[in-house]
């Protein structure tokens, strides 16, 4: 009896819940039906099922040159990542493992910097970028995606590195390795998953960022964010070739995302829910 | 010894960090702080120099101002109550034993991978046109005008766009919290014979609470700065019906080059998210002391 209760209310909850969640993803999968339709079908109302063609994937490519800005995107939000990543390991590492009575103020402040709303530094920002010769280039966004995701990334890897025993550490120096030996052999092999997760989370934001990537590119540095706004001006009907842009703009974050939904909490929380 | 010297090697290690990020917030913010008193139009330098608070006055006297801020509260709150109310009955339908509970998760976290400019533009062409959109075609089937979101409803449907966008971060991050609440707790509950709704109340909610805080603190900083969305979309129109302040300040500074107007409200961007920060910080940082 009890047994066909639970049944039954698990078939209500999975029916609720399959319902919702197809809703939610309705637009992206929608987005992904069109991409495969021809623009006519396209517009000829609401239909689930596609022709099946490719040819707005062919024509994106060609027309716009599609995989220029994905390589941009590629390049800015990997290089972004590694560069916060050299820059934010010892910073993270020093704080885990050698706390002052400053350290959370440090944290919280760094967490302050996040807040600035990009706006109120627009113009200058767009002035530097122009006197020094960045604008439009891969290397000045780079350094400018950087900054944003810095505290993101420190505040991630302090609360990797904080959950490795500090006993493990004194009993390495108790048997005599230097520091360099502990960092390499003791430290590292512990920290790489938090690295790995912290890296991952971080592409992913680099590489959605929408503010700094549309206005500080034209043509040569544009990744994908730029690309596809640039789509919005004219109202033409070219929504399967819209579709199939949008496709391959967050195919590969989307399945990226998918592999790191938990560390996605953790970051995303400054390690406050876990 | 041992220990001045692990310090100073600690602030070898940390000046990187602080260093630049000190930079990265003083430098720019100096100079928009410094092009708020000034006039400067590079399209137009004849009249330039100092001027005080006219800036601040002209930002303020713009009717444009008053609706920008208003707007971007309406969004910041808006957001925040479908999402956080959504994202409790979300992650407790999805707390459930279910078939399938790792595909359903994925479909409802997929919209936060999204970039902004592609879920604007999806939602604007494919969802909401008035038209072709997913929206007209079912209006029409039920025989109603469908509605001209973008023309009639600008700002709720900007709203309803990043409400999608950051439903799913605040399902996940509630789900997760959900998922830690001890399983013997509830039942415990359920033995003394408590009813859904003062086990929601008084195990569920307070339970929640820290992962709540976090949602509401994270989701405020972004939505402060809404941009993509509005710029794919409405580009703030039609008039200033769906320009929030980031969006007005991109207008005066890069449209209409007057960048001392811009930098006044730049400033007054600031001194807003920072108003909102001080409150979500102490709240946060209370959390985080447990």
């Amino acid at each position: 009896m009890a047994r066909a209760v639970t049944t039954q209310h698990k078939t209500i909850a999975t029916a609720a819940a399959w319902i919702v969640a197809l809703l939610i993803f309705f637009p992206i999968l929608y987005t992904i039906i069109t991409s495969f339709k021809s623009e006519q079908e396209a517009i000829q109302g609401f239909a689930l099922i596609p022709s099946g063609t490719t040819e707005s994937y062919s024509e994106v490519q060609a027309q716009s040159g599609y995989f220029k800005f994905f390589l941009n995107s590629v390049i800015l939000s990997v290089g972004s990542t590694v560069l916060a990543l050299l820059i934010a390991v010892p910073a993270a590492w020093s704080m885990a493992f050698s706390p002052t009575k400053r350290t959370k103020d440090i944290l919280m402040w760094m967490l302050s910097t996040k807040m600035m709303p990009a706006v109120a530094v627009l113009f200058p920002i767009y002035l530097i970028f122009r006197d020094t010769g960045l604008l439009d280039s891969r290397i000045g966004l780079t350094v400018m995606l950087m900054l944003i995701n810095l505290p993101i990334v420190v505040w991630m890897l302090y609360t990797y590195f904080r959950e490795i025993p500090g006993e493990i550490l004194e009993a390495a120096r108790m048997d005599g390795a230097s520091l360099w030996n502990e960092i390499i052999y003791v430290l590292t092999p512990m920290a790489v998953p938090g690295i790995a997760s912290t890296m991952l989370l971080n592409i992913i934001l680099a590489w959605n960022e929408a503010f700094w990537t549309i206005r500080l590119t034209t043509t040569d540095a544009a990744p994908l964010t730029a690309f596809i706004s640039s789509f919005s001006s004219p109202q033409g009907l070219f929504w399967a070739k819209l579709s199939a842009a949008s496709t391959l703009a967050i195919a590969p974050i989307l399945i990226m995302g998918w592999f790191s939904q938990k560390q996605l909490v953790r970051g995303l929380t400054f390690g406050a829910v876990k | 010894m041992a220990t001045q010297q692990t310090r100073s090697l600690a602030r070898f290690m940390m000046a990187p960090s602080v260093i630049l990020l000190f930079i990265w917030m003083i430098v720019p913010l100096a100079f928009t702080l410094w092009f708020s008193f000034q006039q400067y139009n590079p399209l137009n330098p004849i009249r330039d120099g100092f001027v005080g608070f006219s800036n601040y006055a002209l930002f303020y006297s713009n009717p444009a101002f008053l609706q920008s801020i208003l707007n971007t509260l309406a969004i910041v709150v808006s957001v925040l109550v479908i999402t956080v109310i959504g994202g409790i009955l979300l992650a407790m339908l999805l707390d459930q034993p279910i078939w399938g509970q790792g595909i359903v998760r994925i479909l409802v976290i997929s919209p936060f991978f999204v970039m902004p400019p592609v879920a604007a533009l999806v939602w604007k062409n494919m969802i909401m046109h008035p038209q072709y959109g997913v929206f007209a075609d079912i209006a029409r089937f039920f025989g109603v005008n469908p509605i001209d979101w973008f023309g009639q409803h600008p700002l709720t449907a900007v709203i309803l766009i990043v409400a999608w966008q950051w439903l799913p971060f605040a399902t996940l991050i509630l789900l997760t919290s959900l998922q830690s609440l001890d399983g013997e707790q509830k039942e415990a509950a359920e033995m003394d014979g408590a009813g859904f709704l003062s086990r929601f109340i008084y195990l569920t909610l307070p339970h929640m609470s820290r992962a709540i805080t976090v949602v509401i603190l994270i989701q405020t900083i972004f939505l402060l700065s809404v941009y993509a969305e509005i710029l794919v979309t409405t580009n703030g129109g039609p008039g200033y019906a769906s320009t929030n302040l980031p969006f007005l300040v991109y207008q005066k500074a890069l449209l209409e080059f007057k960048i001392g107007q811009a930098s006044a409200g730049g400033i007054i961007a600031v001194i807003l998210a920072n108003i909102v920060a001080f409150f979500v910080m102490r709240a946060v940082g209370k959390n985080l002391d447990k």
